[in-house]
């Protein structure tokens, strides 16, 4: 397909003319494709290929914390048959570096900006597809190289990256500082670059296609909660990645070309000089955490798009306050640039300037709060109905408030000096990252389903997933708090061979359990998912009875084009459900045309 | 089913309350070590003000959600009526403004513990009672000899223990060999990373040592990732009850280090 025109009447033509007898091999179709809808798709098996891979670090991690230096299960005699079968030290490290590297940069931002972003947007704006295509599909492909860094990183001498996934030099600068740091560190390097570029590439496209390519009709303030966080969070990846970029590529010339950008003057590490010096270790937190903290932002505001989205949808009733909604999310975004030195607090940055960022890290909850209250009142006098999407989305609500809130224990400067680098930052950010975003991407998961496939996941299966995820997630990440509260630390290999710790091996012990079975519990969703593909219930083209765009496409399942010879016209909002006109059950679609596969 | 789904949301906050009075209960490891300082002190009170705070709004949200939730349920209510509001201007006024209020004054009211923590202006008028420098894996602690002033020949170098004493001003200056590291106290509730090429000040005063573990078996943890040996970098802080106490402890170890360095055969 060369339809790699950005010109929206050029696309539409092109659709047209080639709509329903344009024959593609399976290469172009499928692997190669340029049509956004395949693309997120790609995006969704990819995903949970690493998602498995990132869950299967966090166990590692898990059981040397329930187990230290005991034989790892299954695969342990086979990795260290010299140590009986039994972690090394310098494993330890590399695992959790992986573990969040992997989930960060190639599970949450891509599930959520890659698979929603390139599905949604295109059909909840009524385009064709998106305005770079072509573009689009180098954005996908772009994660293999990315996936193939840091696999192959475990194999190369010293292993894979072990300086965490923030890589604070010199840990992760000086190759004699630790073993993951000879040659894994570069694999890292390398890696991030290729995800670096992969967002890139589509948060670019996204900004463009929703600027230009939106239907008849569809006003900013008609477009749904989903689009309208995809939309604000590439923006915020088109500014925050450059200096992401910047950082890393300095990085690779300290370690490769013997610059000093992040070295001080006269260091050795291990007995060897580390270079000329003259740098700064603290310039790189600064510039890592100028992109790392809206890079948590990223994986939050489209996730409760999402959420928005999926409850006003099964409530029955209209998002309350949207407009109050979208200028949430703007700010989020907007303030999500002046608080990265909240995470350097006791980094040996002016305490003055910490001062300063506390202020606004914790006037930054503020958005949050508002979104949490308008999520309350879209509850408020509805007609709720419990379904699969439903469930995830709420959960997203009630874990979504825990993380919310126990980040202002953090941003409170003197609390943080006793719980920085403690579990109670691994409780809050796994609240917010596992309770939140993952959440809302089942939540999206479930809800696109049958627009993707033309079927619906199978719901009792679905439930499952869900009242096990929910219930095992909480005994995994709640008592975390705890440990944090008695200064248990991060990255601790063996926090027991502490006094002050000791006693905390039962409790992580019940915590690694219920991780396992948490793991289990996400065979059921792979297997519901792979299964429903064939066996799932046939549905019609709106099988929830949503208002918006993407549920209005002419196919159940949208072809190439989406919207064949006539493109929708847009009419009102996304969410008039209920509305003194709207059908019994509430729906009022936002379009007038009616195609053959929607009940009006 | 539909009662069942929120009585799996409603175990959300029973099960938060369940385990917090469970960990009261469990002490030790499963709750804020026993203090031994005054801004530790300090640190605790915000902790809990903030809990406070915050546990209201977390129970106040929940009872909200899981009532909305039983009221608005959809069984057999195909068909009927919602609230048909796209949202209400007023109420959005207020829970901007309310939680805006809050969040400053938390803000606000940091400050003060915060400035006497960290700001060097207010760092204690005391000459340096030692220096620590961190290095995989290992603290290294020198303290100034009879002369009292650091880098002369009659200086103590210990591995891994600090001796202090009671109702002292401690001052502390904090450089990194190698790799960033942090010093951290958790019976002090102190907290600063050490990082290469720069020099930091900490300052701390202990006041009570009732508390257990016993007087000479608070720790010293790294807080920062500095390598595969991370969680070795076990210290202690070794807390005398005068300062004679600790001027004898200093002149035996200065002893044993001459003592040492001559059967070495090494002169300073």
């Amino acid at each position: 397909m060369n339809s790699n025109t950005a010109a929206p009447a050029a696309a539409h033509d092109h659709a047209h003319a080639h709509d329903h007898h344009h024959h593609q091999s399976f290469l172009t179709k499928y692997i190669f494709s340029t049509d956004h809808k395949v693309i997120g798709i790609q995006f969704l098996f990819t995903i949970f290929v690493t998602l498995a891979l990132g869950g299967l670090l966090a166990l590692g991690v898990r059981w040397q914390l329930a187990y230290p230096w005991s034989e790892l299960p299954i695969i342990g005699k086979l990795l260290w048959p010299d140590q009986g079968g039994q972690m090394p030290a310098e494993f330890y490290p590399m695992l959790t570096t992986m573990h969040a590297s992997v989930m960060i940069f190639l599970v949450i931002i891509p599930a959520l900006t890659g698979a929603f972003g390139n599905f949604c947007i295109p059909l909840q704006i009524g385009a064709r597809d998106m305005a770079f295509p072509t573009m689009n599909m180098l954005s996908y492909w772009f994660m293999w190289p990315a996936l193939y860094f840091f696999l192959s990183s475990f194999l190369v001498e010293g292993g894979a990256a072990a300086a965490g996934w923030t890589s604070y030099p010199p840990l992760a600068g000086i190759k004699s500082a630790a073993p993951g740091s000879l040659n894994g560190q570069t694999y890292w390097l390398a890696g991030l670059l290729c995800v670096g570029a992969s967002s890139l590439l589509g948060s670019i496209n996204y900004i463009t296609t929703i600027v230009k390519l939106r239907t008849k009709g569809m006003t900013f303030f008609r477009m749904p909660m989903t689009t309208w966080a995809l939309f604000i969070t590439a923006i915020l990846q088109a500014f925050a990645l450059p200096v992401l970029t910047a950082a890393l590529i300095l990085q690779l010339l300290d370690r490769t070309m013997g610059t000093s950008f992040f070295v001080p003057e006269n260091l050795i590490v291990n007995n060897v000089e580390a270079g000329p010096g003259g740098g700064q270790p603290l310039l790189w937190q600064h510039m890592f955490w100028f992109y790392s903290h809206p890079a948590v932002y990223i994986m939050i505001l489209p996730a409760m798009g999402v959420v928005s989205d999926v409850i006003s949808t099964f409530a029955r009733k209209p998002l309350f306050g949207y407009k109050p909604m979208v200028i949430a999310i703007a700010s989020i975004a907007g303030m999500g640039f002046m608080v990265w030195g909240h995470h350097m607090f006791q980094s040996g940055m002016n305490p003055a300037l910490g001062a300063t960022f506390m202020v606004s890290t914790m006037l930054i909850a503020l958005p949050s709060a508002v979104k949490t209250f308008n999520w309350l009142g879209t509850l408020w006098g509805s007609r709720i109905q419990f379904t699969t999407p439903m469930l995830n989305a709420l959960a997203f609500v009630s874990m979504f408030v825990i993380g919310g809130l126990s980040g202002i224990f953090m941003a409170a400067t003197p609390v943080d000096i006793f719980i920085h680098d403690t579990y109670f930052i691994v409780a809050h950010i796994h609240y917010v990252l596992f309770g939140g975003s993952l959440f809302g991407f089942f939540a999206g998961l479930y809800y696109w389903y049958p627009k993707m496939f033309g079927r619906q996941m199978n719901e009792f299966w679905g439930k499952v997933h869900f009242a096990g995820s929910f219930i095992c997630f909480n005994l995994v990440f709640f008592p975390m708090h705890i440990l944090g509260m008695s200064g248990f630390p991060r990255r601790y290999a063996d926090p027991y061979s502490f006094d002050t710790w000791k006693d905390a091996q039962p409790l992580n012990q019940m915590m690694t359990i219920a991780a396992v079975i948490l793991g289990f519990f996400q065979i059921i969703l792979v297997a519901n998912f792979l299964i429903s593909l064939r066996r799932g219930k046939k549905v019609d083209g709106n099988p929830w009875r949503s208002n918006s765009l993407e549920w209005h496409t002419p196919d159940v399942t949208p072809g190439h084009g989406n919207w064949g010879a006539h493109p929708p016209v847009v009419v009102r909002g996304p969410y008039d459900f209920g509305a003194p006109e709207a059908a019994q059950d509430g729906y009022l679609g936002q379009t007038e045309n009616k195609y053959p596969g929607v009940k009006a | 089913m539909n009662k069942f789904w929120i009585f799996l949301f409603a175990l959300v906050p029973l099960g938060v309350l369940g385990i917090y009075f469970w960990a009261h209960a469990q002490g030790g490891a499963l709750w804020f070590p026993a203090g031994i300082s005054e801004m530790g002190e300090d640190i605790d009170r915000l902790f809990w003000i903030i809990l406070g705070l915050t546990g209201t709004i977390f129970f106040g949200v929940e009872a909200l959600f899981l009532w909305f939730l039983f009221k608005y349920d959809g069984k057999g209510r195909d068909g009927q009526a919602v609230k048909y509001t796209h949202g209400n201007h007023r109420l959005e006024t207020l829970w901007t403004v309310i939680p805006a209020g809050i969040l400053v004054f938390l803000a606000v009211f940091q400050f003060k513990t915060w400035k006497e923590i960290k700001f060097r202006s207010n760092a204690p008028d005391v000459p340096l009672h030692a220096r620590v420098t961190g290095g995989q894996f290992e603290w290294r602690f020198r303290y100034p000899g009879a002369d009292g002033r650091l880098d002369t020949p009659d200086d103590l170098e210990a591995v891994n223990v600090l001796h202090v004493w009671k109702d002292r001003d401690i001052k502390l200056q904090l450089e990194s060999r190698d790799v960033v590291h942090s010093f951290f106290i958790p019976a002090v509730r102190i907290k600063q990373d050490l990082v290469p090429g720069m020099k930091q000040l900490m300052w701390f005063k202990v006041t009570h040592t009732d508390g257990q573990p016993a007087p000479d078996l608070h720790e010293i943890a790294c807080a920062e990732l500095c390598g595969w040996g991370h969680y070795k970098m076990k210290g202690r802080l070794v807390v005398h009850e005068t300062e004679a106490d600790y001027r004898a402890w200093l002149t035996q170890a200065l002893a044993k280090q001459n003592a040492d360095q001559a059967d070495l055969g090494i002169v300073e």
